[in-house]
């Protein structure tokens, strides 16, 4: 069992994302430890894109906030060894965009994904079509690929849950990132099909931001993922901030 | 690796979001069912022909020619369109495509704001919304192509992320689409993006060579030496190449925007200065550093200031059919000015690019040789802003 399958193999999953770099390199990395040790079960690490199209202006924002204070890939690559020597083991996978990965070598990228102790690579640039060049390399490196279902997917659902691993990002309505009031998608419907067609758990993103959002979508899947509502709690700052996030993955987890 | 969709050599493909993907399938299946049909080709020519003012004059430019004492420099008249660019033969042939496909609204990424004005245009005739995005930047360069726009009915969107060019208004053009799908068309305006778009606005182009070729043939009783067109996303140069990428006898040139120099950050050369990456739903070249993000670029001309080029352009670089060269900022203005003083035409900064290396490679070529220049629009919109590059403070 890949590490990202046994996130959810003690029940609903919550997993926050993170913008590696934001607001700054230090506090970024306590921030990773700190939804860590509060009940994360899996942490989305964004590795920030200067043009991240998937985004609304809070996860842009936060991308072109830590471009600006000098983070790079080769950085995020030691954040993460960083903490992994330091003791945290909860999974994480790397949520960024497919330049970023094919500037570096995407063999290269991915073999030192494998070395620092990420576990998957989401790439929202990427759909079941192109995935090949970078799919055939994360086997190779023990890393899952984790694939997308949009409410548009419609047709596409049971050839994505077909060929799927780690877990399904559920994208739980249109348009980018960022927190909504109400998520209307009929999520139950795109779970149905999922179920009927593998084992691979599916967890659902966009648009979640308080603990009755999260404790919905993860009743209709196996989990709940939030990144905006996050950084929100992180922009919101003061002393409490670390504090403060971790008050916030506890509830979260709660929810879930 | 399986070969996927929309490939020009490893070129092109498809890198865009999940949500996206049925959106484009079935736009590809629309296009591949209207481009054989006759009924769709007819109503197309009608309106390329009689709103549009195709075909455009091949022109003669014989006192350019005579001037710079080599090969003549046919200019093709791509400017004497309806709302003066190349922009509007794709255009015509989306938005045609669109309201086959029961869509109500177009949305369009502007540079110049020539794009944006063709698909308002379009818009307004076929009673379609319309919503532009445009990079703040570009509509403070292009004020009066903004107002254009809002005169024709469309809403244009000020894009203040990143640079706030071309570059961002693609992504905001993207983002909204993916919030809205069912009623909307991309009308994407240049050859670039996820397939199937390089293909169709390569096709809607392509009208350019078809009849350069013809008129040439008339004119000349044989097919010209060189043909050149400016190159930002590249869709004027893809529809002036296209069918003569089988000729060749023909030479294709492809002009860039050096901006302040290649040798400086204030460039937007993508063939010169870009490497292979995956952005805006395609592989080709793009500006970018060393950890792949996308480099802010820079030209004096909107149209031309984008960090990538579309996918069959780096493929006809890598297998050598075209070549593509690089013009500074100071050569398109002294192009542009040439052109007005020479042949009473003012071009569009963009295709003043076009001009100025034809000026450079003209003298070097013997009399009986034939350049034609693909005068992609028309530069009513720049006047001004070359004013104030030369240090005349006027405003629109």
């Amino acid at each position: 069992m890949s590490n990202i399958k046994k996130a959810f193999a003690n029940g609903k999953a919550f997993i926050p994302f993170i913008t590696c770099g934001y607001p700054d390199i230090k506090t970024s990395k306590e921030v990773i430890r700190t939804v860590a040790e509060s009940g994360a079960d899996l942490i989305e690490i964004g590795i920030p894109f200067s043009d991240p199209t998937a985004e609304g202006p809070v996860i842009q924002h936060a991308n072109l906030k830590a471009l600006e204070g000098g983070i790079t890939t080769v950085k995020v690559f030691e954040v993460i060894r960083e903490l992994r020597n330091e003791g945290v083991t909860v999974p994480m996978v790397f949520m960024t965009y497919a330049n970023v990965v094919f500037s570096f070598g995407s063999e290269k990228f991915i073999s030192t994904c494998r070395d620092i102790g990420i576990d998957g690579l989401i790439l929202p640039d990427i759909p079941y079509e192109e995935r090949g060049e970078f799919l055939d390399i994360c086997h190779k490196y023990g890393l899952d690929m984790i694939p997308f279902v949009a409410p548009t997917s419609a047709n596409r659902i049971a050839m994505i849950a077909k060929h799927s691993e780690g877990f399904i990002y559920i994208i739980s309505s249109l348009g980018v990132t960022g927190v909504r009031d109400e998520i209307t998608t009929d999520i139950s419907s795109i779970v149905k099909i999922i179920r009927e067609n593998t084992d691979t758990p599916c967890a659902v993103g966009f648009g979640i931001s308080t603990p009755e959002q999260a404790h919905e979508m993860a009743e209709l899947s196996d989990g709940a993922i939030v990144g905006s509502a996050l950084i929100k709690v992180i922009d919101a700052g003061g002393e409490d901030m670390l504090k403060n996030v971790g008050e916030f993955v506890r509830k979260m987890k709660e929810a879930v | 690796m399986a070969e996927t969709r929309g490939r020009f050599g490893i070129h092109g493909g498809q890198y865009i979001p999940e949500t996206l993907m049925n959106a484009v399938n079935e736009l590809e299946q629309a296009y591949n069912h209207y481009k054989n049909d006759p009924d769709f080709q007819a109503e197309l020519q009608d309106l390329l022909n009689n709103y549009a003012n195709r075909p455009s004059p091949l022109y003669y430019a014989e006192k350019m020619s005579r001037d710079l004492g080599g090969a003549k420099i046919y200019l093709k008249r791509e400017d004497l369109n309806h709302t003066g660019a190349h922009k509007i033969n794709n255009v015509l042939g989306q938005a045609l495509l669109a309201k086959k496909m029961g869509k109500t609204r177009l949305i369009a990424e502007t540079g110049a704001g020539q794009h944006g004005v063709a698909t308002a245009t379009a818009a307004a005739l076929f009673g379609m919304e319309c919503v532009v995005f445009m990079g703040e930047e570009d509509t403070k360069r292009q004020a009066l192509n903004v107002y254009r726009m809002k005169l024709l009915g469309s809403e244009v969107v000020p894009v203040k992320s990143g640079t706030a060019t071309l570059k961002d208004a693609v992504n905001e053009a993207m983002k909204e689409w993916t919030r809205r799908i069912s009623d909307t068309h991309y009308c994407l305006g240049s050859c670039m993006g996820p397939h199937p778009f390089p293909t169709i606005v390569r096709d809607f182009q392509s009208v350019i060579s078809k009849e350069i070729k013809e008129q040439c043939l008339k004119k000349e009783g044989r097919l010209p030496d060189v043909v050149m067109a400016c190159v930002g996303g590249g869709s004027n140069a893809i529809g002036a190449f296209y069918n003569f990428i089988n000729d060749p006898s023909v030479q294709l040139i492809g002009c860039e925007a050096a901006g302040r120099g290649i040798d400086t950050f204030e460039t937007a050369a993508t063939v010169a200065t870009g490497k292979l990456g995956i952005f805006h739903g395609m592989k080709s070249y793009f500006c970018q550093d060393e950890f792949g993000q996308i480099a802010p670029v820079y030209s004096i001309s909107a149209g031309l200031d984008y960090p990538g080029v579309g996918p069959e352009h780096a493929n006809l670089h890598d297998i050598g059919r075209a070549q593509y060269v690089a013009i500074t900022d100071d050569e398109a203005v002294e192009a542009f000015e040439y052109l007005s003083r020479t042949e009473g035409v003012i071009p569009a900064i963009e295709s003043a690019h076009a001009v100025a290396h034809a000026m450079k490679i003209a003298p070097t070529m013997d009399k009986d040789r034939i350049i034609v220049v693909n005068l992609s629009g028309r530069g009513d919109k720049d006047v001004a802003a070359i004013a104030r590059y030369r240090g005349e403070d006027i405003y629109e």
